[in-house]
């Protein structure tokens, strides 16, 4: 069994959905970031059966965690200074999502403008909406 | 700076004012011939319009400005492949307010986020036109005399009229509105509008088929147009274009207060022959988008309204 403790300072993000992980690591911009990442698939959960892991040990200043309340909201992410877990907290909705995901409506500006962004923002029934076309947000990812 | 993208970007109080103001222009238009002298407006439109355009165009030499602009994407950059944010950032040198329609959904939201001028949607794709719905609200009020407590039948494409779509988020606003949404089951109203428009303000309305039972419980009938260019198949728009169309024996059925309006232009689902009934207020209805566009060029540019201020100095 893998403890989050082994890191010093950083952040882990636990309770993934099994197989997602690597989904999460691109969203986030993972890719980008100037510090070492561990991705854990299929450990075992008492909880969930099977789930992904992602330490991140490091500066993690800039990361977009907001965008793991949309992606699964049952994701815990742990911040750890000194070895210790100093703050636990689930990700909340977050109110807009820029180039999270792409509007699939054909009709819509952005399926022919260039360089622009794809943006869902909240709206007052909980759904994701395109900022242009109002089309609703109908499948997360994978 | 203000632009008007969609149709709840003004408040209900400022939407009244604007209306007053189409009135008092309307009134007394010769009071405004020169009150946008040495503006122009850019009429920016990538898809072919009649009324709108002429009516902006109207509109701002109505009050003694100028236009420019072009009337097709073909005519225009983005035959060359020009973003829409590139194009404003250039027009915003060229004039100082610019009118918009696209094809695309959202482009006029895009332009405004770059523009240095005041943006209008004059048609966004099948999503939103609020400056049809200004029209057709000063319509309502003028043959109502009141914009609340109207029982409002919506005939037709329900499903990419965005003329329908903008006046319903407008009148939602208005107390007492009930709508009854007449249209075949491919063409229903979307649900982004049933859900967080009507449902979301328990605003009441039901759906039907039936254009005959519908009609004698209406004050106003808006009919729309089953537009070719929204489907991407012809063989639906030719099952679905004859769905709906309001002759004079069905107007029988209609209470004699009632208002026919329609955004046009019309192909067949007004039989000519309803144009000599007193409850046809279509052309009226296109009418009144000049005045209703003057007021609203007045308003984005920030241009004093001298009756208002005659009115002023008379107290």
């Amino acid at each position: 069994m893998l403890n989050i403790d082994e890191i010093q300072n950083g952040i882990v993000i636990d309770h993934i959905q099994a197989g997602t992980s690597m989904h999460l690591y691109d969203l986030m911009g993972l890719d980008a970031l100037n510090c070492g990442v561990a991705i854990i698939r299929n450990v075992r959960s008492n909880k969930m059966g099977k789930k992904d892991i992602i330490k991140i040990e490091g500066d993690t200043t800039g990361l977009k965690l907001d965008v793991l309340g949309y992606l699964d909201p049952n994701i815990t992410i742990a911040e750890i200074r000194d070895g210790k877990i100093v703050r636990k907290q689930k990700p909340s909705l977050p109110k807009r999502l820029v180039n999270v995901v792409r509007c699939n409506n054909p009709r819509c500006i952005t399926s022919i403008e260039e360089e622009c962004d794809h943006i869902f923002e909240l709206s007052e029934n909980g759904r994701y909406r395109c900022i242009y076309c109002e089309q609703e947000l109908q499948v997360k990812p994978r | 700076m203000r632009h008007l993208i969609d149709p709840l970007d003004f408040s209900k109080e400022e939407v009244d004012s604007l209306l007053d103001l189409a009135d008092r222009i309307q009134a007394d238009p010769e009071a405004y011939q020169e009150v946008a002298r040495h503006k122009k407006l850019a009429t920016l439109f990538y898809e072919p319009s009649t009324r709108t355009r002429l009516s902006f165009e109207a509109a701002m030499l109505n009050l003694g400005g100028s236009v420019l602009g072009f009337s097709s994407a073909d005519s225009s950059s983005a035959s060359k492949g020009e973003s829409v944010a590139d194009t404003i950032r250039v027009i915003s040198h060229y004039a100082d307010i610019a009118a918009m329609r696209h094809p695309k959904e959202g482009a006029p939201l895009r332009a405004s986020r770059y523009a240095g001028i005041p943006v209008i949607n004059a048609g966004d794709g099948g999503h939103q036109h609020p400056t049809q719905t200004l029209t057709d609200l000063l319509t309502i009020r003028r043959r109502t005399g009141r914009l609340e407590n109207l029982t409002i039948g919506l005939c037709g494409d329900l499903k990419f009229g965005r003329t329908v779509h903008s006046l319903i988020k407008s009148l939602t606003r208005y107390e007492g509105i009930r709508f009854i949404l007449i249209s075949p089951e491919e063409l229903r109203l979307p649900d982004y509008i049933v859900n967080d428009v009507l449902k979301a303000h328990n605003v009441p309305f039901e759906e039907t088929r039936s254009l005959e039972g519908a009609l004698p419980r209406l004050d106003i009938l808006y009919m729309t147009r089953v537009q070719r260019e929204r489907f991407f198949n012809e063989e639906d728009y030719v099952r679905l274009k004859n769905s709906y169309i309001l002759t004079a024996r069905k107007m029988e059925l209609a209470p004699a207060h009632m208002a026919v309006l329609h955004p046009l232009p019309r192909v067949n689902e007004i039989e000519l022959s309803v144009d000599d009934d007193p409850r046809a207020a279509y052309f009226e209805q296109a009418k009144n988008g000049v005045y209703v566009r003057m007021a609203l060029i007045m308003t984005l540019l920030g241009l004093p309204d001298p009756k208002a201020k005659q009115e002023v100095t008379e107290c």
